[in-house]
């Protein structure tokens, strides 16, 4: 694997940043992958917790048994010994998605702009597989990578107070599922049923830096279906294992 | 049987608290926990409790709250004028209480945030090993008019420790901030580095929980962002329009301003404890604080 020049800096006096080139690409999503992996297996009670964006790696320390400089030098070792190739496990998890005008309330205005017809929309948004990079802005918010150049869409000028749980958006070159009501100015184009957040699961997500996303669209009959499963907690989410 | 105090009215902003909720960041979970850290830890150690146990965090205009059991308390942080009874009786000073009696607030005398520390502590739903309150994670966002909050038991038979001190008023009314670099510190231009470190900062309106920001105008501030990453409670970004947002306790996990100041831990603990309007100025952190903490905080 390709190794990176990576910079080390503080962040606060509780974590180290580590910053890779400051772009996004699924090599340095990779790389980033291994070595958080590594990182937890060889320090496992100096660190208490990881953080993975796009292109950095934010590692919090536990500050009553190491210092800084002894951390940043235990995983520069790390990183020069990381294994070249390692097999990691990776999912990707079909989402059911409703494209459905009542749901996607920005869809027709999009499509207009685009100059596509709704299917070829939906057909554009749901044939691509996606990235999952991390989790952030809200919990079990997804930062997903590949969407199709054609659908990109800046932010609307002024913020909805209200997007619903569930609604799917584009924003730049992103699109994600709001995993619950919040005020936010991506394009909603659709709604998912289920839940990307469980709080009374253990882990709380089911998607991992490093698995993939496909969307799956439904209609409005199989919508309030899969929505009742989920409700009586009988909805098994469909995955694909590879690596 | 359950000790509880019942919530006759909620206050501006009252929540349980505790150290916060870790181990949960890279799933989008803020932290939480008390926003002033020092008061919270100050409101256990006087009753003898553990100083991690959940206590609630009142703001600006505090609750009132009927003991429907016995119980001690102290109230530590900002002074609202507390009554008891309605006597009033004082901060930092841990009072036993019987069923029947009611606690009250005025007017805010300092600081933003009052601790409500009970003895054994509140016993609220616990999620990720933590009791703090945050919306999505608890049930409850924020404790409400008749809300039923259970506490831990107690036998009065426990000799009353008879804590009372003095606090630092600095605590409250300090007009420094002190902060360390953060990672965005070198995109700021050698003017802009300056207007920082100079100017008085004002609080603006849009303050809570999750961040503060300032009135102030950075001059000529990018208009770029940066690509998302990790951010944490006392993070200081620098939005394209030249806001700074001070992030607090609530904070998300990650974010795409630059980050050009860190607030050291106490630091946040004082900003916790300014309002709308507050003003004050960055500081540098010395170098001999720095190796302070350095040295006193880690063994190997």
């Amino acid at each position: 694997m390709e190794t990176f020049k990576l910079v080390y800096k503080p962040l606060g006096s509780i974590a180290l940043l580590i910053e890779w080139p400051q772009e996004i690409n699924t090599s340095i999503l990779w790389n980033i992958s291994l070595f958080r992996e590594e990182i937890h297996i060889q320090l496992p009670d100096r660190v208490l917790e990881t953080v993975p964006a796009y292109c950095s790696l934010t590692v919090f320390f536990d500050t009553k048994k190491i210092k800084y400089s002894s951390v940043v030098k235990r995983i520069k070792e790390i990183y020069k010994s990381l294994p070249n190739e390692k097999e990691m496990v990776s999912n990707i998890w079909k989402i059911p998605v409703c494209y459905d005008i009542d749901f996607g309330i920005d869809l027709k205005e999009l499509c207009k702009e685009k100059k596509l017809s709704q299917e070829k929309f939906i057909d554009l948004h749901s044939k691509s597989l996606y990235d999952v990079y991390f989790i952030g802005f809200l919990p079990g918010f997804l930062y997903l990578g590949g969407l199709n150049s054609k659908l990109s869409q800046k932010r609307k000028a002024k913020p909805r107070l209200k997007i619903e749980k569930g609604a799917v958006g584009i924003a730049g070159d992103q699109t994600g599922i709001y995993p619950r009501e919040s005020p936010g100015g991506w394009n909603i184009i659709g709604n998912s049923p289920i839940n990307f957040f469980d709080v009374e699961k253990d882990p709380p997500c089911f998607a991992k830096s490093g698995d993939k996303v496909q969307f799956i669209p439904i209609d409005r009959e199989q919508y309030y279906q899969i929505s009742e499963q989920v409700e009586k907690g009988t909805y098994k989410i469909e995955f694909e294992s590879y690596g | 049987m359950d000790s509880n105090i019942l919530v006759i009215a909620a206050g501006m902003h009252s929540s349980i608290q505790d150290l916060g909720r870790k181990g949960y960041r890279s799933f989008g979970v803020p932290i939480s926990g008390t926003m002033d850290k020092y008061s919270a830890i100050l409101a256990n150690k006087l009753l003898n409790n553990e100083e991690g146990l959940p206590v609630m965090e009142i703001t600006i205009k505090g609750p009132k709250l009927f003991f429907e059991d016995e119980t001690l308390f102290v109230i530590t942080g900002a002074n609202m004028s507390p009554k008891l009874n309605d006597v009033p009786i004082h901060v930092n000073s841990v009072y036993a209480v019987k069923t029947g009696d009611v606690l009250s607030f005025g007017d805010l005398v300092y600081g933003s945030r009052a601790y409500i520390g009970v003895r054994g502590g509140f016993i609220t739903e616990k999620v990720y090993d933590s009791f703090s309150y945050y919306p999505g994670i608890t049930k409850a966002e924020k404790i409400s008019k008749g809300d039923r909050l259970q506490i831990a038991s107690y036998s009065t038979e426990l000799q009353i420790p008879l804590s009372k001190i003095k606090t630092d008023k600095n605590h409250f009314n300090t007009q420094k901030i002190e902060v360390t670099k953060g990672p965005g510190y070198h995109y700021l231009s050698k003017k802009q580095k300056e207007y920082v470190f100079s100017k008085k900062f004002e609080i603006d309106e849009l303050n809570n929980r999750m961040g503060y920001q300032l009135k102030n105008n950075i001059p000529n501030a990018k208009k770029n962002e940066i690509i998302t990453s990790a951010v944490i409670p006392g993070t200081v970004q620098l939005t394209p329009s030249g806001k700074l947002i001070i992030l607090m306790r609530d904070c998300q996990t990650t974010g795409g301003y630059y980050r050009i100041l860190q607030l050291t831990d106490l630091a946040i603990n004082q900003l916790a404890q300014k309002k709308t309007g507050d003003s004050f100025k960055f500081v540098m952190e010395s170098s001999y604080t720095f190796l302070n903490r350095l040295v006193g905080k880690w063994r190997d």
